[in-house]
């Protein structure tokens, strides 16, 4: 009960605030159409490197609203009734993670594919591209939760938190580009999918409890 | 009817010694002031309390069994008025009370109550972005009435509020601990709160 209550306002918080949603999805189209124009228009090439371009362009989108996340309720006193609520911390931060994949991960999600196509990838590749962003921005959405609640009254977090979040999230980059390319480069696209569901599973209880534990830590 | 124990309570904040050997009983409708100079450890003690600061030696305990060991069901004992009101700009009173509330009965019923306490009754469809800093307080006070908990910690109540609102705080205080509630506040000023204990951090 508790946490479908924490949900809502979470959403209603995001709803309200809804240019953030906005400004990631911009961010994202805007990132991704810099490769035509840094590396020319030739269809082959883009081709080539959209699913790369496109999983970059996620990964960094998806780390722009971070630093908000647990930074808003630290600072207005918040944090403290969110603790309060008679949730373990791990369960208000996995509200929180949940949170920003539906205002982050699903925006991006909606918009990849008119972006893959735009870089002219062929469009028996753009489900597989989707197929691999879905786990994907799952886990950045999880492992962005447990570095924003490390960084939570960090005088310069917004700068710290790619610092810490990125090396977590290459294997997502690396497992996402190769499921999302496998057409093109003829490797399989199950292996890398059914790693980057590991990574999935590994990060659905670790990242909260890391959350949870530095929320706890930040209310000292 | 619960009664809340503290023996012999101390805290650290870093490595430097707040507070140490604070003992208290608490019984059911019981208030307690903390009072004591700026750094005394007033709001380390309340958020000790919450279970927030770790304690460094002694015990707490509920009904006599030890408060901290399950936190999560410790923070449901809890409604807490920090330094800070929560009140998000962004959303209206009333969608800045209604998360927060955890009775049983009508939410509508519980916020338009709690607010007409406050005298905040017309302000519930109001942004938090326009109060004033008394009128958030008074929001963050009727949130107390919503949390549907026996253990009040207040950090410097009367923050912001002008005469009549203290007034009023007094009344929602005497309500609280008429039904069996316990109020622990810490404050440099006067509070509306009769026959409490005085605890004094030095």
């Amino acid at each position: 009960m508790a946490f479908l209550t924490l949900l809502r306002r979470e959403l209603r918080l995001s709803y309200r605030h809804a240019a953030d949603s906005v400004a990631v999805v911009l961010f994202f189209l805007l990132a991704v159409s810099l490769f035509p124009l840094g590396l020319g228009p030739e269809a082959q090439l883009l081709s080539r490197l959209a699913p790369g371009a496109i999983w970059i362009a996620a990964l960094l989108a998806a780390l722009l609203p971070l630093d908000r996340l647990f930074g808003a309720d630290f600072e207005d006193g918040s944090l403290d009734l969110l603790l309060l609520q008679g949730l373990p911390a791990a369960g208000v931060a996995f509200v929180k993670a949940v949170a920003h994949w539906l205002s982050t991960g699903l925006p991006l999600l909606l918009v990849a594919a008119p972006a893959a196509i735009m870089l002219r990838m062929p469009v028996e590749g753009v489900g597989r591209l989707l197929l691999s962003l879905l786990p994907g921005t799952m886990i950045l959405s999880l492992l962005g939760t447990a570095g924003a609640a490390l960084v939570i009254g960090a005088r310069r977090g917004g700068v710290l938190l790619p610092l810490l979040v990125l090396p977590l999230a290459t294997p997502v980059l690396i497992f996402g580009t190769a499921a999302a390319g496998a057409a093109a480069t003829g490797i399989a696209a199950r292996p890398a999918l059914l790693l980057l569901g590991a990574y999935l599973c590994l990060c659905l209880p670790l990242c909260p409890l890391a959350a949870g534990a530095a929320a706890r830590a930040a209310a000292e | 009817m619960s009664a809340l124990e503290s023996r012999d309570l101390a805290a650290f904040r870093g490595d430097r010694l707040i507070f140490e050997d604070i003992s208290f009983g608490l019984a059911a409708g019981g208030a307690l002031i903390l009072v004591g100079e700026n750094g005394a450890g007033k709001t380390t003690l309340l958020r000790l309390l919450a279970g927030f600061v770790p304690r460094a030696a002694g015990q707490l305990l509920w009904d006599g069994a030890d408060a901290l060991e399950d936190l999560a069901a410790h923070g449901r004992r809890i409604a807490w008025l920090g330094h800070q009101d929560a009140v998000k700009p962004g959303l209206t009173v009333a969608e800045n009370l209604d998360p927060w509330a955890r009775g049983a009965g009508e939410r509508r019923a519980a916020r338009e109550t709690a607010l007409a306490a406050m005298g905040m009754a017309e302000f519930a469809e109001v942004p938090g972005r326009m109060l004033s800093a008394g009128q958030r307080r008074r929001v963050a006070i009727s949130r107390l009435l919503l949390a549907d908990a026996p253990l009040w910690l207040l950090d410097e109540p009367t923050t912001a509020l002008d005469v009549a609102s203290v007034a009023r705080l007094g009344a929602v205080l005497a309500g609280h601990r008429a039904a069996g509630g316990m109020v622990i506040a810490a404050t440099h000023l006067d509070l509306p709160l009769p026959e409490a204990t005085r605890l004094s951090l030095s």
